[in-house]
C-alpha cells in the first residue's frame, strides 16, 4: 500500500465510516420513507385507486420543490431544522438530516416512475379479484415493479454517496470531505486520486450488484 | 343472476352507456357483441364495478353491489371472476403463483390453496407449466392461466372481455372449448363481450346487440358449436385453392 496511505490510514477508515453512515441513512429514509411517498404518489395521480388532485398535485409540488434546491443550498437552508431535530447542526448525525429528505425526494420520485411502467390491465384485474389497497400495493405493484424498485435504489444511492461528499460544510465528514481537506486543501494530489479510485470503486460495486439484483427478480 | 336496472355512464363529455337493463340467467352463456365505442366493455365493467354507473342499479347474485361498503363490495367481486383480453397475469409471479393470488386474497389456507391451484390448472390442462413464467408461454396458455385464475375461487360469474381477441382461430377454439366446459360441468353463468360474430355464435344462447351505447336488441339463438380450423400446411394449401366458407383464417 502506498506510504500515503498508511500515513492517514486511521482518518481515512473513519471517513469511510462516515460516508457508510451518511448513505446507510440514506437508504433507509429512502426505504423506509420514500417508497411508501412514492406509492401514494402514484395512487393519487389521476385514474388511480386513490385518485386526488389537491394531494397530488401538492405532493408532487413538494417532491419537485426539494429536488429543485442545489443539494448545498438545501443544506444550508436546513440547519435551523437540523438543529431542533438533533440538537446541533454540526458532525455526522446532523448532516443526516438533509440527506435523509434528499433520499425520500430522489427516491419517491423513482418509485413513482416504477409503479408507472405496470400495464394499467394488472391493477384492474387486481381489482376485479377484489384486492383491497395494501393487497394491490404488496401482492400486485410491488411485484411487477421490484426490478425497477431496485434499479432505483441504485442510482438512487449512487446519488447520495455524491451528495454525501459536501456534508463537510457541516462537519459531516466522509469520503469526500477527507479528499478535500487533506488532499485538496493541503496540496496531496495524489491522496485525492486516491478517495476518488475508492468512490469509483464503491460506485461500481453498487451498480454492478444493483443490475445484478433486478436482472435476476425480472421475469417478465 | 345478473339484472342491470337503467345503468348509465358519461366518461367526461362522452355517454358511454344510455340507461341500459338486461338480465342474465344462473347458468347461461350470454354475450354482448358490437362495433368499437359501442360500449360493450363498458357494459361488461359495470357488472362488476369495475367502473361505478352515474344512475342504475347492479343485482348481482341478488345483492344491489352499488349499495355496498367497500369491503362488502370487494367480497362480492371474489364469486365475480374476470378475464381480459390482454390476460393481465402477473409477469413475476409463476403461472402457480399466479392462479394462487385470489385464493390468498380470499385468505384460504395454504393447503386448500394448493389443491384448488393444481384442480384448476389441471382443468385448463395446464398442469404441468405450473412453474412457468408468463412470458414463457404463448398467448393461448396465458389465457388459459388466466381462465385458472379466475375458477380458483370457484365463481358464480365469469366475466370475459374480448377473451379471444388476441389469439389465432385455433386458439380461439379452444379457449372457447374451455369456456363451454366451465359453464356446462361447474354451471358458472358466462358473460361474453367480442366484436367477433363467430366467437359469439358459437357458444352464447342469448345476445345483446350494442350500439351507441345502447343495448339496440337482444336475440336468442341456437350456439353453432365451436368450429376449429384446419391450421396444417396442407390446410391452408386446400383453403387457397378451393372455394370455402371457411375463408376467414
Amino acid at each position: 500500500m502506498p506510504d500515503v496511505l498508511m500515513q492517514y490510514q486511521a482518518e481515512i477508515w473513519q471517513a469511510i465510516g462516515e460516508t457508510f453512515i451518511m448513505v446507510g441513512f440514506s437508504i433507509l429514509a429512502a426505504i423506509l420513507v420514500g417508497l411508501p411517498v412514492g406509492t401514494f404518489l402514484f395512487l393519487c395521480r389521476k385514474d388511480q385507486l386513490l385518485e386526488n388532485q389537491l394531494v397530488f398535485s401538492s405532493l408532487n409540488l413538494l417532491v419537485n420543490i426539494i429536488r429543485s434546491f442545489p443539494f448545498l443550498l438545501l443544506v444550508i437552508f436546513l440547519i435551523p431544522f437540523t438543529r431542533f431535530i438533533i440538537g446541533t447542526a454540526f458532525g455526522t448525525a446532523a448532516a443526516t438530516v438533509p440527506l435523509t429528505i434528499i433520499a425520500i425526494a430522489h427516491y419517491s420520485r423513482l418509485v413513482e416512475q416504477s409503479l408507472l411502467d405496470i400495464p394499467k390491465g394488472v391493477l384492474e384485474a387486481a381489482v376485479s379479484m377484489g384486492a383491497s389497497i395494501k393487497n394491490i400495493i404488496f401482492k400486485f405493484l410491488f411485484v411487477e415493479a421490484r426490478s425497477g424498485l431496485v434499479l432505483g435504489l441504485t442510482t438512487s444511492t449512487i446519488s447520495f454517496i455524491s451528495y454525501s461528499t459536501i456534508m463537510g460544510v457541516v462537519g459531516g465528514g466522509g469520503i469526500g470531505d477527507f479528499a478535500i481537506r487533506y488532499g485538496y486543501q493541503q496540496f496531496r494530489t495524489d491522496l485525492m486520486m486516491y478517495m476518488i479510485v475508492i468512490m469509483v470503486i464503491l460506485v461500481q460495486f453498487i451498480q454492478f450488484t444493483g443490475i445484478t439484483i433486478a436482472t435476476k427478480i425480472d421475469k417478465r | 343472476m345478473i339484472h342491470l336496472q337503467n345503468v348509465s355512464k358519461r366518461f367526461g363529455d362522452f355517454q358511454a352507456i344510455k340507461s341500459v337493463s338486461i338480465d342474465i340467467d344462473q347458468g347461461e352463456v350470454f354475450g354482448i357483441i358490437g362495433a368499437s365505442g359501442a360500449g360493450k366493455s363498458t357494459l361488461l365493467r359495470l357488472i362488476n364495478l369495475l367502473e361505478m354507473p352515474d344512475q342504475g342499479k347492479v343485482h348481482v347474485g341478488g345483492q344491489d353491489l352499488t349499495k355496498l361498503t367497500s369491503k362488502k363490495l370487494r367480497q362480492a367481486r371474489q364469486s365475480i371472476a374476470m378475464i381480459f383480453q390482454h390476460y393481465n397475469l402477473l409477469g413475476n409471479k409463476t403461472v402457480y403463483d399466479n392462479v394462487a393470488v385470489p385464493l390468498e386474497l380470499a385468505k384460504i389456507s395454504k393447503q386448500e390453496r394448493q389443491n384448488r391451484v393444481l384442480e384448476s390448472l389441471q382443468f385448463v390442462g395446464l398442469a404441468h407449466l405450473k412453474d412457468q413464467y408468463p412470458a414463457q408461454l404463448s398467448g393461448g396458455q396465458k389465457q388459459r392461466v388466466a381462465i385458472a385464475r379466475a375458477l380458483a375461487i370457484q365463481p358464480q360469474v365469469l366475466l370475459c372481455d374480448e377473451p379471444t381477441s388476441s389469439l389465432d382461430p385455433n386458439t380461439t377454439a379452444e379457449i372457447l372449448n374451455v369456456l363451454k366446459s366451465i359453464n356446462e360441468r361447474l354451471g358458472v353463468t358466462i358473460v361474453v363481450v367480442s366484436h367477433e360474430m363467430e366467437v359469439i355464435k358459437s357458444i352464447c344462447r342469448r345476445v345483446s346487440v350494442m350500439s351507441d351505447g345502447e343495448v339496440f336488441d337482444t336475440v336468442t339463438i341456437e350456439p353453432t358449436g365451436i368450429r376449429t380450423i384446419d391450421h396444417s400446411a396442407k390446410g391452408f394449401v386446400e383453403r387457397l385453392t378451393k372455394d370455402g366458407d371457411s375463408n376467414h383464417a
